[in-house]
């Protein structure tokens, strides 16, 4: 149901050029398919009758607003009965624009690409309903007042475009893979959300490589969810986890997505993280991971990045295990600047200077650590490290 | 769609630090493109705004009217001009900002429709 609601959606969104009135007519066309369908049985073109039921109440709706004459003759038009075409694309594009706010572009992403109610969203990243309601009106809002078209952008934009789809759906993913604690169980699994999500953008875009790697990237997560945490449910780190439990086939199956993405001969940020995790995947124990191939993998993300902090710390980390922790650290106080108020700067810097048995100077940087994180088990973590 | 191009200026602006023959050759760039666009009625009108240290604020203070020197933000960044923009939407807007970014690099363009629903 998910999968055809979203296309009929798009495909009002398309027709009549207003994202609130779509959503609505679907909203009634869905209640009448639970209606008749249990009775009747579920149609062979379950699509195509949604979206002949939607177009009806469409007509039907803005027949009582007079001013839409143009938009009921679309409306009206018989449509191709076959193949209905996949308007999600420009759904998704249009929920991503740059010119609407990240937390907007979520929002509005999972609302309607997704179809996720407004509560789902809330809890899921653990915000009043009335906050993340207002998020999404004002989205709408910004949308019809600037006149965001709702189509997927020129072959000249797309490059760009498709960067900010996925920076969307990453930051989804990580949002429902790093989330733990105690409200976990009555959350959404987001990372299942964004996975499926970036599933479909692969589909819809055969041709784009870094839709591919990003899906691998999320997978080589995923499959090595269950070492993650341990029976007490405190997080494990990458060093410490049990190989044994990564998901042999899911690493394969990911493996084969970023040769597929190879093969379209274009590198992008998201095919060199989906190299730099399989790497790792691959790697039997920590030690013999092939870190020097991780550093140049690193080298090539920093300049693809414009020498992000984020990345030159990742790769810092890299870097200490081929130099040893006095060059790592060297290269991760260059970050001091920007990123003072990134916990995970000074829970490195923290494992560096412990290395190098500075003790003391180490409990510091992971107070400091402490002090910039509100994740739990994140704290249970330091707090360990602190009082060892 | 109509929109409201600010053109604004930063420190950053590459032409304050130009030399003459360089600074003529980016205002004949952008005399040009103004040129084209205006022909084609996609921008219908803007002004060059003199240099901020021009400009004089009237502000409303407590039901009285204060008159001050300077532009009314105290900020790297000014405004150097507007233009009036007539596109489909805002794509291409957006657009005609990044080619004003192109022809000064350094500079900032907010984009903003015009209010909707009667005139003034």
């Amino acid at each position: 149901m998910r999968e055809e609601a979203a296309r009929v959606t798009a495909s009002m969104v398309r027709l009549v050029g207003d994202f609130d009135v779509a959503e609505d007519v679907v909203q009634d066309a869905i209640v009448e398919a639970l209606e008749h369908w249990p009775r009747e049985g579920i149609p062979d073109a379950p699509a195509a009758w949604l979206l002949t039921v939607a177009r009806r109440k469409g007509i039907d709706r803005l027949r009582r607003e007079a001013r839409h004459r143009q938009k009921i003759a679309l409306l009206e038009a018989p449509p191709p009965m076959t193949t209905l075409p996949d308007d999600r694309l420009d759904l998704i594009f249009t929920c991503c624009h740059p010119a609407l706010a990240r937390d907007a572009q979520v929002a509005l992403t999972l609302r309607s690409v997704l179809g996720l109610t407004t509560g789902e969203i809330a809890r899921a990243f653990l915000v009043p309903e009335a906050t993340l309601a207002q998020r999404i009106v004002r989205a709408k809002r910004k949308i019809v007042g600037a006149h965001i078209a709702l189509r997927r952008p020129d072959v000249r934009e797309l490059s760009d475009r498709l960067g900010e789809v996925l920076a969307v759906l990453y930051l989804v993913f990580n949002e429902g893979y790093l989330a733990s604690g105690p409200d976990r169980a009555s959350r959404r699994d987001l990372a299942e959300d964004a996975e499926w999500l970036t599933s479909l953008l692969v589909r819809l875009m055969p041709d784009e490589p870094e839709p591919l790697g990003l899906l691998a990237l999320m997978r080589l997560h995923l499959a090595r969810a269950a070492a993650r945490f341990d029976e007490r449910g405190r997080l494990v780190l990458l060093k410490d986890q049990d190989r044994s439990t990564w998901d042999r086939d899911r690493i394969a199956d990911a493996v084969r997505l970023i040769e597929r993405a190879g093969a379209l001969r274009r590198t992008g940020p998201y095919q060199l993280q989906a190299a730099i995790a399989a790497l790792h995947c691959e790697a039997a124990s920590h030690d013999v991971t092939d870190w020097p191939q991780i550093v140049r993998l690193y080298d090539v993300l920093v300049g693809m990045t414009n020498g992000s902090a984020v990345v030159r710390l990742n790769r810092a980390i890299a870097l200490g295990e081929v130099a040893g922790p006095e060059p790592a650290l060297r290269a991760v106080s260059e970050l001091a600047s920007e990123l003072d108020r990134y916990h995970l700067y000074h829970a490195t810097r923290a494992e560096l200077l412990r290395g190098l048995g500075r003790h003391d100077e180490a409990r510091e940087a992971d107070r400091r650590a402490l002090e910039l994180t509100d994740n739990p088990a994140e704290r249970v973590l330091l707090e360990e490290r602190i009082d060892r | 769609m109509k929109y409201v191009l600010l053109l604004c200026d930063s420190d950053r602006s590459t032409y304050m630090h130009q030399t003459p023959a360089e600074a003529q050759k980016t205002f004949g760039a952008i005399t040009a493109w103004w040129g084209e666009k205006a022909q084609r009625k996609v921008i219908l009108g803007g002004e060059q705004l003199a240099s901020p240290d021009k400009a004089t604020t009237v502000r409303s203070v407590g039901g009285r009217s204060v008159v001050t020197d300077g532009p009314f933000i105290e900020a790297k960044e000014s405004i150097g001009g507007y233009a009036l923009v007539e596109v489909p939407d805002l794509d291409a807007a957006i657009a005609l900002a990044k080619e004003w970014n192109g022809l000064l690099p350094g500079s900032t363009v907010e984009v903003r429709p015009l209010h909707e629903g009667e005139g003034m």
